[in-house]
């Protein structure tokens, strides 16, 4: 992590404007909060506008705070806490988060990161020659069972080696990056073992009894029935 | 009120109470950075763990965990925190060790060495050694405007300038940007702060990050030797310590009083020193063919003399009396004026409606700045309080903030860091009010508690107008403040001055005696040349054009409009270099003590009057400070109980509200264009001058 600034003024956009689908959102999305509380909505409000415009710009923040009725320091102050924020424009077809958290630096994030530092660029956060591709080095995603792993937009690719995920970032770089399917990229289901179940093979045989508690008291053999009790409840 | 134990001495505190204020009720003292009673509570900086029983077994921060988040005991007893045990001396010990990783150790070139919060500290819970060896973090400088300097190196991120602009001054511009190590205090894209109240953040700040840039590395707070005072910027009277180092003022801070400017001052209170020291006159001037020329007091006052022999004498003889004219000095020139038999005397703005024949509640703020925050409903006529007044526009904004009190506006319509609701500039406006139309005339009507703020600018109307307006206006309001809802013991009617010099000239009866005229009168004489003689005591707001063949004599300490236009100067003292009495818009009385002398042959300002009178034949009857103010309590003895406030008399402003309406149409606006030059220091200021200039620029950018 690094210091945190709004980007270059030479790049930042001249204005933002949210389009009317999303901004009927983040009015839903405000009057979830009491009146007078709408700066509540920051977060997913300034989520929303950078999914709109890929990062989070001056005048993104400038136009949220007006929404909100906020002052543009208390916007920025968000944007610049939260590391998920962008505030630099990214890669247009995809901005590669490398997990580089325990689990999946020992499965090998790190040559993943090479992957990316040879392939886009040396540097985070810098774009490839053609501005389609960048990337990052994040804290952990949460799919540590499928180390190691990448996110690109709202998915994770898991399960990569270098060559698996060479191949995946030239799909992305060709724009087609919607041909490649989410999650494991090996042959497994989501967290379950590789190449199909390998415990729990047998098939139960126990089989599910009851017996009532308090037991039933000895009652007198009614002729012609039998008590209640005995019955199995329903 | 809750009982708690702190260090063993049980105690019985408000439940409310947070466990420091509890330690401090007790007499136990605890370290803080974060931490300040007039901001809001951050709890980030730590230092002020202490171990409780009855909580969590952690060290607790005890600005932020109050006495009743404690449990007693299973018996019973009471809680307990212990602010002297080795875990708080542990911990307090391991938060300072964090606190001095990345903190540079550059006391020795910090302007905040000898008063800084983290030295004193570290004294007494720093180690000597640092256990951290790898490269301390460094951040870049911020730009927040000529008058405060930013070392951000230093900060500790306490955040208290932060609180400060934003809930104290209104002024959202201040933050807090990313996070962890990288966490950074900016203004928004480095901009200048807006606020006039921006150099009380340079007191707040606990380390050297935010310095004043006009005293960077000018002197140590051990070189200086510091008086207690009042300022004079406004009608405010801000208490101050004057800090001063041989003959020169180096700095002046506030100090507290929480009847009138709690802790804090404005920008033009604080920086208005360097003023003090530039286009000062400091030796007497006569002018010789239309040219002044430095004389000595001799042939000055023999060329005076020689002017008021000339003149028919009584009331072709004029006196004004300017805006930081101390009351002594006042009372020397009315003594002289008196004994020349004129009664020409003024101390008022221009056109003032504030009539000398009306009781003192009609020219004082009888609710007291204190009680700003037991209103509950604020109508501000004829004023901009930010600009005339910044510590009281502070208190105005506390007591919104603490209580929403709904305020209103006739006049200027301007950012006053609060919401209020705008009606008109016009006096329809305000016989509207009275007339009950409108919503805010409901909640007047039902406000108990009403505090109707009548600034200079509605009572005095400059050239084009009449005094009647004004005295309209007083009446007006009056009939406000004194509605039927209006509770027992309140006076809600509130004159909002300008001047420091302004209530106390009143008192004194600085105001046109017999024969006498206004000051704006006694100009218009001077231009048809009916007058002969114009003392002009510090008088420079005034528009001294147009003065005929009169004979000026100037009595003050900048050479500014009034020491152009005269033939003779006589240097002053200012408000640093005399002890001089000031009421300030309240009726508060108080004393400001000299710091420094005046500069070369100036000297105070009363004992000039008394020299004079005695080579014009009319001796006063005292020689020394003190003989005066015997002779001055004795007239007005009021002015012997300093810091005091005789509450005002309801039926004074019933009896106001009677008077008849005859004005038809008027309009309203503050008299105060710039703040930051309202007088002769802070016009000689280049400070003052590099702020006006940048309102100036912020303002043509914003419009």
């Amino acid at each position: 992590m690094s210091v945190r600034r709004l980007a270059d003024e030479a790049i930042q956009p001249k204005g933002f404007a949210f389009t009317a689908e999303n901004l009927a959102w983040a009015k839903k999305k405000m009057a979830e909060y009491p009146a007078g509380r709408q700066q509540s909505a920051v977060i997913p409000i300034l989520w929303k506008a950078q999914e709109q415009e890929g990062w989070v710009s001056r005048a993104v923040i400038e136009t949220v705070a007006e929404l909100l009725g906020m002052a543009y320091i208390r916007v920025l102050e968000v944007a610049t806490f939260y590391t998920q924020f962008l505030l630099k424009p990214v890669g247009s077809r995809a901005h590669v988060q490398v997990c580089g958290t325990t689990p999946c630096m020992l499965r090998g994030a790190e040559d993943i990161r090479a992957v990316c530092e040879r392939k886009i660029s040396t540097e985070p956060f810098e774009l490839n020659k053609d501005g389609t591709l960048s990337w990052e080095e994040v804290e952990c995603l949460g799919a540590c069972v499928n180390a190691p792993m990448v996110m690109i937009g709202n998915d994770t690719y898991e399960d990569l080696t270098a060559e698996s995920f060479e191949a995946l970032l030239d799909k992305f770089a060709a724009g087609k990056g919607k041909d490649v399917t989410p999650g494991p990229q090996v042959e497994r289901h989501f967290g379950a073992p590789e190449g199909g179940q390998v415990v729990l093979l047998d098939k139960p045989t126990a089989k599910r009894t009851y017996t009532p508690f308090p037991p039933p008291a000895e009652a007198p053999a009614a002729p012609g029935g039998k008590p209640d009790a005995q019955k199995p409840s329903k | 009120m809750a009982n708690i134990k702190v260090d063993g001495q049980l105690i019985d505190v408000p439940d409310y109470y947070t466990l420091m204020q509890a330690a401090e009720a007790a007499g136990a003292e605890i370290p803080r950075f974060c931490y300040h009673e007039r901001l809001s509570v951050a709890g980030n900086c730590r230092m002020c763990l202490v171990e409780v029983k009855g909580g969590p077994p952690k060290p607790q921060a005890s600005c932020a965990m109050s006495v009743k988040d404690l449990r007693p005991g299973p018996n019973g007893e009471p809680p307990e925190m212990f602010t002297n045990t080795p875990m708080v001396k542990k911990a307090r010990e391991g938060v300072m060790e964090f606190l001095l990783i990345n903190h540079p150790l550059d006391c020795p070139i910090c302007d905040q060495g000898g008063e800084c919060d983290l030295q004193d500290q570290a004294m007494a819970y720093g180690v000597d050694k640092n256990r951290y060896h790898e490269n301390k973090r460094a951040v870049e400088d911020k730009h927040l405007g000529p008058l405060v300097k930013t070392a951000m190196n230093r900060c500790i991120h306490c955040t208290r300038c932060v609180r400060f602009t934003t809930e104290v001054a209104g002024i959202s511009e201040m933050g807090l940007l990313g996070r962890g190590e990288d966490a950074e205090i900016t203004s928004y894209l480095e901009r200048a702060l807006s606020s006039e109240l921006q150099g009380n953040v340079i007191d707040l700040c606990p380390v050297g990050a935010l310095t004043s840039k006009p005293y960077a590395f000018h002197a140590r707070p051990w070189e200086l030797s510091k008086t207690e005072s009042i300022d004079v910027m406004d009608a405010v009277g801000s208490n101050i310590r004057v800090d001063a180092r041989g003959r020169e003022v180096m700095r002046i801070l506030p100090r507290v009083n929480d009847a009138i400017n709690e802790e804090w001052i404005s920008d033009k209170t604080r920086f208005i020193w360097d003023g003090l020291k530039s286009q000062r006159l400091d030796r007497p001037y006569v002018r010789v063919n239309g040219k002044l020329k430095p004389a000595s007091w001799d042939e000055a006052f023999g060329a005076i003399a020689k002017a008021v022999k000339a003149s028919a004498g009584g009331n072709r003889l004029g006196a004004i009396a300017g805006d930081l004219a101390a009351v002594e000095d006042m009372f020397a020139l009315k003594g002289l004026m008196r004994a020349l038999g004129s009664g020409m005397t003024d101390c008022r703005p221009p056109m003032s409606g504030i009539d000398p024949s009306m009781p003192r509640a009609a020219y004082v703020f009888n609710p007291t700045i204190a009680g700003i925050e037991e209103a509950d409903a604020i109508l501000i006529i004829g004023a901009n309080p930010r600009k005339e007044a910044a510590v009281l526009n502070a208190r105005i904004r506390k007591a919104w903030r603490q209580k929403g009190t709904p305020i209103a506006v006739i006049g200027d319509k301007a950012d006053l860091t609060y919401p209020v609701e705008y009606l008109g500039n016009g006096f329809d406006a305000l016989t509207d009010l009275v007339e009950g139309k409108g919503k805010f005339a409901d909640v007047l009507a039902k406000a108990q508690k009403p505090l109707i703020i009548v600034g200079e600018g509605a009572v005095s109307h400059g050239v084009a107008l009449t005094k009647q307006i004004g005295r309209d206006t007083i009446a007006l309001a009056a009939k406000l403040a004194t509605g039927p809802a209006v509770a027992e013991g309140w006076t809600g009617y509130a004159l909002l001055h300008n001047a420091a010099a302004r209530v106390g000239g009143i008192d004194i009866g600085f105001v046109p005696g017999k024969g006498g005229v206004c000051s704006l009168d006694q100009l218009g004489l001077a231009r048809k040349d009916e007058l002969d003689v114009l003392f002009l005591l510090g008088a420079d707001e005034y528009d001294l054009d147009y003065t005929g063949k009169t004979f000026i004599v100037y009595i003050g300490t900048h050479g500014d409009k009034g020491a152009h236009k005269a033939d003779v100067i006589l240097p002053g003292a200012t408000y640093t270099e005399k002890s001089g009495t000031y009421v300030n818009t309240e009726g508060r009385v108080q004393m400001a003590e000299r710091a420094t002398f005046p500069p070369g042959d100036a000297k105070e300002d009363w004992a000039i009057f008394r020299a004079l009178s005695a080579v014009l034949g009319v001796a006063l009857p005292y020689d020394s400070l003190s003989q005066l103010r015997a002779k001055l309590y004795g007239e007005f003895p009021h002015l012997a109980a300093l810091d005091q406030i005789a509450p005002a008399k309801l039926d004074d402003i019933r009896a106001l509200a009677k008077a008849p309406i005859k004005t038809k149409i008027a309009t309203y606006s503050s008299t105060v264009a710039d703040f930051y030059l309202t007088n002769p220091i802070a016009r000689a200021s280049a400070v003052m001058g590099e702020c006006a200039a940048l309102s100036a620029g912020l303002k043509q950018a914003a419009e």
